[in-house]
């Protein structure tokens, strides 16, 4: 038995489907849950501490929120004190510094989406027409370094670079313009953010996208050819639709995350001068709640962030799914 | 199916994909593209790049010419003082310690937990398995929010201490349903085989399954150590003693000026003036390790990245 156990090259391999067809639902056997813990249960023994992770740290904040409708007073319980109903609700809707951040959300989303959704897609096309397999594997390689980096090392980078004696500005004076103190301009911040952005995760999304092109299958390009179609035209009438599925699934990913828009990495790069452009809903919660201490404004507008971050992801995955057959679940 | 070996996965990648290179293709305009394209991929390369480079450049620099802005791709006025000067401060290297014992004792934690817990969801069989799945899942959509997470990590006590970094991000669920989809690659017949031989569950788990399992759980520790290394945030919220800064934090710190390495700067005659390279000097050092093993841990992410794409 020992030797083959010590044979893990061939073990992964497996030709059978993993889960018996859907079809064949008549003679499903339903085991009762006294017989099923007698068989298995070491089995629901291993999932108990995992569980108490879960429900500790997971579904006890989401249960957490209800100190939007409560008071709460620090160091009393963890689930406030009296009930207030929407007052909080009605604060922020009443709020105009948090329809400003609202709308900066919205915004660095927006630009956010439409850089790095298809800069990814471009690339790994690019890097499909490689033909020497080394250029390409280097290429990916570098490509895929910055997602490897902290935060605080790629606000730092940042910094530098966009630092009245950076690199940036010394393009501008060889230029002939004028040096500008770009991370204090809030008509910079957008930029400054979303090019780092594309900076650090172009490279990394191409990933998915490279291993999609390897599954189409080479036929359709014989065939397409054969019909007269170039180069560009096979791109087109072949490779994309190829890699449709991929591309509907990241970007339904990407709509999920829109209101989460890099809370971490604003705040390493706003401060109260970019305010006007650079706060978003996240990082002006995290004030209103961590540094002026009102927790239930902050958990109002925290529970309304996920709602809509929930919303966003349940509505694109649907719309997909009725138009283009393709849904996460 | 789904390929776990590194290696193999890579193969798939460099596999030209596409259509296959016929002379047709070779029309003049392709093979301008062709050109083109390799100069836009270099460019690339070198936007991609040159970040690093620049870091580099003014560590090794002297301040004045940093403050000038002369300072691109090479050093000007080389020298080593302001690796000294970063490396003679204790606070570095303590907080650059806490970084080593932060990761290594959450990495172990959820490690254990995953595995478990993925080991748990694979079993088709098992009764209730499709609830504990969507336990997990479900987070992945909606979360508590920052208030009530800190509420919660204040109210258990956990301030200050290294487990307010270490368990509530213990397991992630997009690794669990990368172990996941992996476990169930496995062949049963080795675990039946191993349950008539009189082993218990939690015998096969440890002496079958894991063993068969080193690749995936490379990939596993790798994931969750570069994430626990470049964290920052739930250390600045939880921690507020110096003493027990990860060196994310320390970094974060310095570059927002609050603490600075004012202890540091305070050596030379101007402190504002040289935190310029004290800042290059403690991001080389910070992204070092990650570096220098980047290249040889790449194809464990890329493959994993894989794995988790092929259960969605």
């Amino acid at each position: 038995m020992t030797t083959q156990i010590s044979e893990p090259a061939a073990g992964p391999a497996t030709d059978r489907p993993r889960k018996p067809p859907r079809t064949t639902k008549a003679p499903r056997y339903r085991t009762t849950w006294r017989k099923a813990f007698k068989r298995d249960w070491q089995l629901y023994t291993l999932a108990i501490v995992p569980l108490v992770f879960f429900l500790v740290f997971r579904y006890a904040p989401m249960l957490g929120n209800v100190i939007a409708f409560r008071k709460f007073v620090p160091g009393g319980s963890i689930y406030g004190e009296t009930w207030v109903g929407l007052r909080y609700v009605k604060m922020f809707i009443n709020d105009p510094n948090f329809w400003e951040v609202f709308g900066n959300t919205m915004a660095l989303g927006a630009l956010s989406l439409v850089f790095t959704f298809p800069l990814p897609i471009v690339l790994a096309l690019l890097l499909n027409e490689v033909r020497s397999r080394y250029f390409k594997r280097f290429v990916q390689t570098v490509s895929y370094l910055p997602h490897f980096l902290s935060i605080v090392i790629v606000a730092g980078m940042v910094m530098q670079l966009v630092s009245l004696e950076g690199t940036v500005n010394q393009v501008v004076r060889a230029l002939g313009g004028e040096a500008t103190s770009f991370i204090q301009d809030p008509g910079w911040f957008r930029t400054i953010y979303v090019s780092s952005e594309v900076w650090q995760t172009v490279g990394w999304g191409t990933i998915l996208y490279l291993a999609a092109l390897t599954t189409i299958d080479a036929q359709l390009y014989e065939a397409a050819r054969i019909d007269g179609a170039n180069r560009w035209q096979q791109t087109w009438h072949v490779t994309l639709p190829g890699i449709r599925p991929t591309m509907i699934t990241l970007l339904i990913l990407n709509i999920g995350t829109f209101m989460a828009v890099g809370f971490e990495k604003v705040l390493l790069l706003y401060n109260p001068l970019t305010y006007p452009t650079a706060d978003v809903v996240s990082t002006y919660l995290y004030r209103v709640g961590l540094v002026s201490n009102n927790f239930s404004y902050a958990a109002a507008i925290g529970l309304f962030e996920s709602v809509i971050g929930l919303t966003l992801i349940l509505s694109a995955n649907a719309i997909s799914r009725r138009t283009v057959g393709t849904s996460l679940w | 199916m789904v390929t776990t070996d590194p290696t193999r996965v890579m193969e798939r990648l460099d596999k030209p994909a596409g259509p296959r290179r016929t002379s047709l293709d070779d029309s003049p305009g392709y093979r301008v593209f062709r050109v083109v394209n390799t100069i836009v991929l270099l460019g690339v390369v070198a936007v991609t790049l040159y970040p690093f480079v620049n870091i580099v450049a003014q560590s090794f620099s002297s301040e004045v010419y940093i403050r000038t802005g002369q300072v691109n791709l090479v050093p000007r006025g080389f020298n080593l003082d302001t690796y000294k000067l970063v490396a003679s401060d204790p606070a570095f290297w303590n907080s650059y310690l806490n970084t080593v014992v932060y990761t290594v004792t959450a990495t172990a934690i959820s490690i254990v937990l995953t595995t478990i817990y993925a080991y748990v969801l694979s079993k088709h069989r098992l009764k209730g398995r499709g609830l504990l799945v969507g336990i997990a899942v479900f987070t992945m959509f909606f979360n508590g929010g920052l208030i009530p997470n800190y509420v919660l990590v204040n109210g258990l006590g956990l301030t200050n201490t290294i487990w307010a970094i270490v368990l509530p991000n213990a397991i992630s669920v997009f690794n669990l349903l990368v172990m996941k989809a992996f476990f169930e690659s496995l062949p049963s017949e080795l675990e039946e085989a191993a349950a008539i031989d009189g082993l218990n569950t939690y015998g096969i788990l440890l002496r079958i399954v894991l063993p068969l399992s080193k690749a995936v759980l490379a990939t596993m520790i790798l994931f969750y150590a570069v994430a626990n290394w470049n964290s920052w945030f739930q250390a600045f919220l939880y921690l507020d003693r110096a003493d027990l800064f990860p060196v994310t934090v320390y970094l974060r710190n310095m570059i927002a000026g609050a603490t600075s390495a004012t202890s540091v700067g305070a050596v030379e005659a101007n402190a504002v003036a040289i935190s310029a390279n004290i800042k290059a000097v403690t991001m080389v050092l910070t992204v070092l390790p990650i570096v220098a093993v980047y290249p040889f841990i790449q194809r464990y992410f890329v493959s994993g990245v894989m794995l988790g794409a092929v259960k969605q």
